[in-house]
């Protein structure tokens, strides 16, 4: 399981990870939730510059079959958007960690990000979450 | 993204082999069935569409009408001429309320003279069977066997040179809705009839229940020799919508009727006195252009239509009706729906928009199926 879930990535409940690269977050979906999802049919994503709150759902991902959210796993504003998934969603299936990405967020507090970043999972205590709420 | 809960739902007779072959269950109106097997919905929906796809639809009800009455006991429960329906025949049609709702869809096969099989949708099995029998109870021996009976899906192009390997009965001359009962298939009783829920050639295989295992392994491996596989719920769904077929419980309803649901051709006026017949004469009568229309639209931008989308006019802005249908349609590159819309809006051109989660994207009416395949 350790391959689907990066160590240098963080979690949220809502099966988003971040990766933190200086003072910018990268924002994708996990494994988990590309799985569930199934094939990935569109991915719609706010425009650079729009400011977000934790937990704010920021766009959403279309499946052949359902409809979900995406949230923000940190405050700030959204700096860059991965447009290639427009017109290619099939890059969440295929690579979520990678060209599957979604946004780029900047805090807008510095100040805050460490403590955004606390409020979410590391790669060993998300698969325990993934486990505790197999059934 | 909530697990379903196994303990409820009812399981098929191929519930275990589901298990084995790594599907995704979910609990589908009570019943335990594959929403995919890995490969996804998209792979099983372009396997249907290019060599064969196996579906369980065990979970149909098979309702048997048997006796001297049997011909005019259907023919007073179903919309068309069930009494001059030949043996050998098979037809989709509809029950209606004496309000001319939609009690459900169907498929009645005359079996033998005085023998009818009515399949059922699984949801509303229970609900069938007390209007047939509130209706017609007196009249003939009226059975439900869904319990004792496996029926199988086995639909695509190459459908009928993948099942010609498995049983000697004359499937090359069998036209589509017929069906030949009493037949052998890879060594198993069961009848086959040449109808589906896909838009593709193919048939459904019915057999006693305690066959259904051995059966479906038999299938599947025929499927598999042409490049065919599995299909789930997921790849019924986008396969029936490509096809505009519709489905009951989202585009019929209780209260629907099939004049709505443009369903037209399955009413016969002419054919006796169906239960329903008066409120749809008198539905008829008030001009089919007053009421609402089950429409199908194409979507023109960027959106993808789901059931429960408010559907607008685009000018006024005034809500019109809802999706009742929609979603991807894989094998043709659009995305599509049907809902109900005021005669007025359901013709073919009709600009409609569609409130997708707040974001208002137009979409076309269009007439027909969105996919027909390619005749030989």
């Amino acid at each position: 399981m350790s391959d689907s879930y990066p160590d240098d990535l963080l979690y949220t409940e809502d099966h988003e990870w971040a990766r933190r690269e200086g003072n910018v977050v990268t924002v994708g979906i996990s494994q988990f939730a590309v799985e569930q999802l199934g094939d990935v049919t569109q991915v719609d994503l706010p425009r650079e510059g729009e400011m977000l709150k934790q937990h704010d759902a920021f766009g959403s991902v279309e499946s052949v079959k359902a409809v979900s959210d995406i949230f923000a796993p940190i405050a700030g504003k959204v700096v860059k958007v991965n447009t290639t998934l427009h017109d290619s969603p099939e890059y969440v299936n295929e690579d979520p960690y990678d060209g599957g990405w979604m946004i780029q967020i900047e805090p807008a507090n510095p100040e805050a990000l460490p403590n955004d970043l606390k409020k979410l999972m590391d790669a060993t205590a998300y698969e325990a979450f993934l486990k505790e709420h197999e059934d | 993204m909530a697990s379903p809960s196994p303990t409820a739902a009812r399981k098929t007779p191929l519930y275990s082999e589901h298990q084995h072959l790594g599907a995704k269950l979910i609990d589908f109106g009570g019943w335990m069935m594959p929403v995919s097997y890995p490969g996804g919905i998209l792979e099983e929906h372009r396997a249907t569409r290019t060599a064969v796809g196996v579906f369980d639809v065990c979970h149909m009800g098979e309702i048997h009408f048997r006796g001297p009455r049997a011909a005019e006991a259907v023919s007073r429960l179903v919309t068309s001429d069930a009494a001059g329906m030949p043996e050998g025949r098979a037809l989709y049609t509809v029950a209606c309320h004496e309000t001319g709702g939609i009690v459900d869809d169907l498929i009645v096969y005359r079996i033998a003279t005085d023998h009818f099989l009515i399949v059922v949708n699984a949801a509303n099995i229970e609900k069938d069977y007390r209007h047939f029998l509130a209706h017609v109870g007196t009249w003939c021996q009226i059975d439900d066997e869904s319990d004792t009976t496996a029926l199988i899906a086995f639909q695509g192009p190459k459908a009928e040179a993948a099942l010609t390997g498995l049983t000697k009965a004359a499937i090359a001359t069998l036209r589509p809705f017929h069906f030949l009962p009493g037949q052998d298939v890879a060594g198993h009783p069961a009848w086959i009839a040449r109808t589906g829920y896909t838009g593709e050639d193919g048939f459904e295989i019915g057999s006693p229940v305690e066959h259904a295992v051995a059966l479906w392994q038999a299938l599947l491996e025929a499927a598999s020799a042409v490049g065919g596989k599995p299909a789930g719920l997921g790849a019924r769904d986008t396969l029936r919508l490509e096809a505009r077929l519709s489905l009951y419980g989202n585009d019929l309803s209780d209260s629907t009727t099939p004049l709505e649901a443009g369903l037209d051709w399955v009413v016969k006026f002419e054919a006796g006195n169906f239960v329903g017949k008066a409120a749809l004469q008198r539905q008829r009568e008030g001009g089919m252009t007053t009421m609402r229309k089950l429409a199908g639209f194409e979507m023109r931008e960027r959106g993808i239509p789901r059931h429960g989308y408010p559907i607008t006019d685009p000018r006024s802005g005034a809500v019109l009706g809802q999706v009742t249908s929609g979603g991807v349609g894989p094998s043709i590159g659009k995305n599509i729906g049907m809902g109900y819309v005021p005669a007025a809006h359901a013709s073919a051109g009709t600009q409609l928009g569609i409130d997708c989660r707040g974001k208002l994207a137009m979409a076309e009416v269009v007439k027909g199926p969105f996919y027909r395949r390619k005749r030989a």
